[in-house]
């Protein structure tokens, strides 16, 4: 459904992915994983053409999403929902509004089907009742899940989530992604799921990409993930803080650093 | 070359070389605003029309600040009133009070400090807004909703300041001149009549004309460097309070820098 074609993307000096070639697999739940600045929310935001690779395509349907207009990007873009990292609901309208906004920039529909359609989608999330609350009423899972109905509201045919687990209690982690599982395959939509939490990412995906630095350095069913003999692999699924990925991102030596400042404080 | 004179003139050169980049800088950061706030401006014509969002902003902004600029124009008449009477004494002139007051309000204060209250007050909270916005991704949440930020969030407060500013002008204006005519009239003991016949005679519709011509520019003003500065902000908490801080001085010494410009045109 979507395809990458040496996707890379720069910030400065800094290489956030380094020619990434990922296939998204259609009705299917794409799980992308790897520890903090891996480079998978990089990823994620230039699959929902929310940022602009360095070089490199992202292929949606026949179209390179990353370079065409602002009228085909949103025609596109009315095909994918997506659900932030910290919910993004608009803070001025309530549960009701925040799910029904798209409904309503879209669609010339009545207003009681619009209040069906919610009412359906706050039903799929286990949220109907709450529709006059205000986003700031809201916990952090139950944010997500009206995220998560937002999302759904215009059917899409594929579904972004940025960690849609981080920052939750256990139980409201669960829901989230017994939601996301129950969802996707009810409804038969794509999923691409951004997340560092290897329990929750390995339970409902498909197919999972691995990224450390940029770059994939695995990918495959899940089975194929746990089973993989890589050490950096095994480091981030075992989650040990010894092995190939470095406990500590400087690039020069401790001791050099503290030798190099006592040799400075005596010259 | 002696060592000194080496030195000399490469801490000139440095200097230079920061000029050249802070003059860049500048130029590179109104060509921005200038970019941002034509392609906002241009969707005035693009459907869906935002009119139900200008009458909102326009309500939030004017209403919002009417007390301010109330308060401010009830003691600038007051302070004019006095401190006109007080020079106009030594000359005899007492009676050309009501012009002197007059004229300074209409022509010049009640737009220049008009402006600095509305930026103060409702600009400062259209950068935090929109700021907090690009922090919490509602900005991206827009986007990937298929609504453009700059139609749905830019383009209505920049027409709404623009709209909004003359009129609070105009409300300074008439609440400025009562206050003056209460200090010179019953406080200091001007004649009644000859207050409001000379400020009759002397004021000009051109004088109306120039006053509201500098609020509409003024507001436009306020309106694009206050969204401008807020849609760019820095994603951060840090980010946020600096773009709010930057909007107020910017759009306070911006609104000076207009003054002198048009009050150049219309003398």
């Amino acid at each position: 459904m979507i395809r990458t074609e040496k996707l890379t993307r720069r910030f400065g000096d800094a290489l956030a992915l380094d020619s990434t070639d990922v296939h998204i697999r259609e009705h299917a739940t794409t799980v992308i994983m790897g520890g903090s600045g891996s480079g998978k929310t990089t990823l994620l935001r230039l699959l929902a053409a929310l940022d602009t690779p360095t070089s490199g395509s992202v292929w949606f349907d026949g179209d390179d999403i990353a370079h065409v207009n602002r009228k085909r990007l949103y025609e596109l873009r009315s095909r994918m929902g997506m659900v932030f990292q910290y919910s993004a609901l608009l803070n001025s309208l309530n549960v009701y509004d925040n799910v029904a906004f798209p409904l309503h920039e879209h669609t010339e529909l009545d207003e009681s089907v619009i209040r069906t359609i919610v009412s359906m989608k706050l039903e799929q999330v286990g949220l109907r009742g709450f529709e006059h609350l205000m986003p700031s009423e809201l916990s952090g899972g139950m944010a997500k899940r009206v995220a998560f109905a937002r999302a759904l509201a215009m059917d899409p045919e594929i579904v972004f989530f940025d960690e849609p687990t981080s920052g939750l209690d256990p139980i409201s982690a669960g829901v989230v992604t017994k939601l996301i599982r129950d969802l996707t395959q009810k409804t038969r939509m794509t999923s691409v799921v951004v997340t560092h939490d290897v329990h929750a990412g390995l339970s409902i995906a498909d197919h999972v990409v691995l990224l450390w630095q940029g770059r994939i350095i695995a990918e495959g069913a899940p089975d194929d993930i746990r089973q993989s003999t890589d050490e950096r692999v095994c480091q981030f699924i075992e989650g040990r803080p010894d092995g190939p990925i470095p406990f500590s991102s400087s690039k020069t030596r401790y001791i050099d650093d503290l030798l190099g400042g006592a040799v400075e404080r005596s010259g | 070359m002696s060592d000194q004179v080496v030195t000399a003139h490469n801490g000139f050169e440095r200097l230079l070389g920061r000029l050249g980049r802070k003059a860049l800088g500048a130029v590179s950061w109104l060509g921005d605003m200038a970019s941002v706030t034509g392609s906002s401006l241009a969707l005035i014509f693009a459907p869906p029309w935002q009119g139900r969002h200008f009458v909102l902003q326009l309500y939030a902004l004017g209403v919002g600040s009417f007390v301010i600029i109330a308060i401010t124009g009830a003691f600038t008449g007051m302070v004019l009133s006095l401190q006109g009477y007080y020079t106009l004494a030594k000359f005899g002139s007492e009676s050309l009070l009501g012009s002197a007051v007059a004229l300074s309000i209409i022509r010049e204060l009640g737009p220049v400090l008009g402006a600095l209250m509305l930026v103060g007050r409702a600009g400062s909270s259209i950068t935090a807004e929109i700021g907090i916005m690009r922090v919490t991704e509602q900005l991206d949440a827009l986007q990937m909703m298929a609504v453009n930020p700059q139609a749905r969030i830019i383009l209505p407060r920049i027409v709404a300041t623009t709209i909004a500013l003359p009129l609070l002008v105009s409300m300074f204006d008439i609440i400025g001149l009562a206050a003056g005519y209460v200090v010179g009239v019953e406080l200091l003991g001007v004649n009644a009549g000859a207050f409001t016949g000379e400020m009759i005679a002397k004021v000009l519709p051109e004088d109306l004309y120039a006053g509201w011509t500098k609020a509409l520019a003024f507001g436009a003003l306020v309106g694009s460097v206050c969204t401008y500065i807020g849609y760019r902000a820095v994603p951060t908490t840090e980010g946020v309070a600096r773009a709010t801080t930057q909007a107020v001085v910017i759009g306070s010494v911006g609104i000076l820098m207009l003054d002198y410009v048009l009050t150049s045109f219309f003398l």
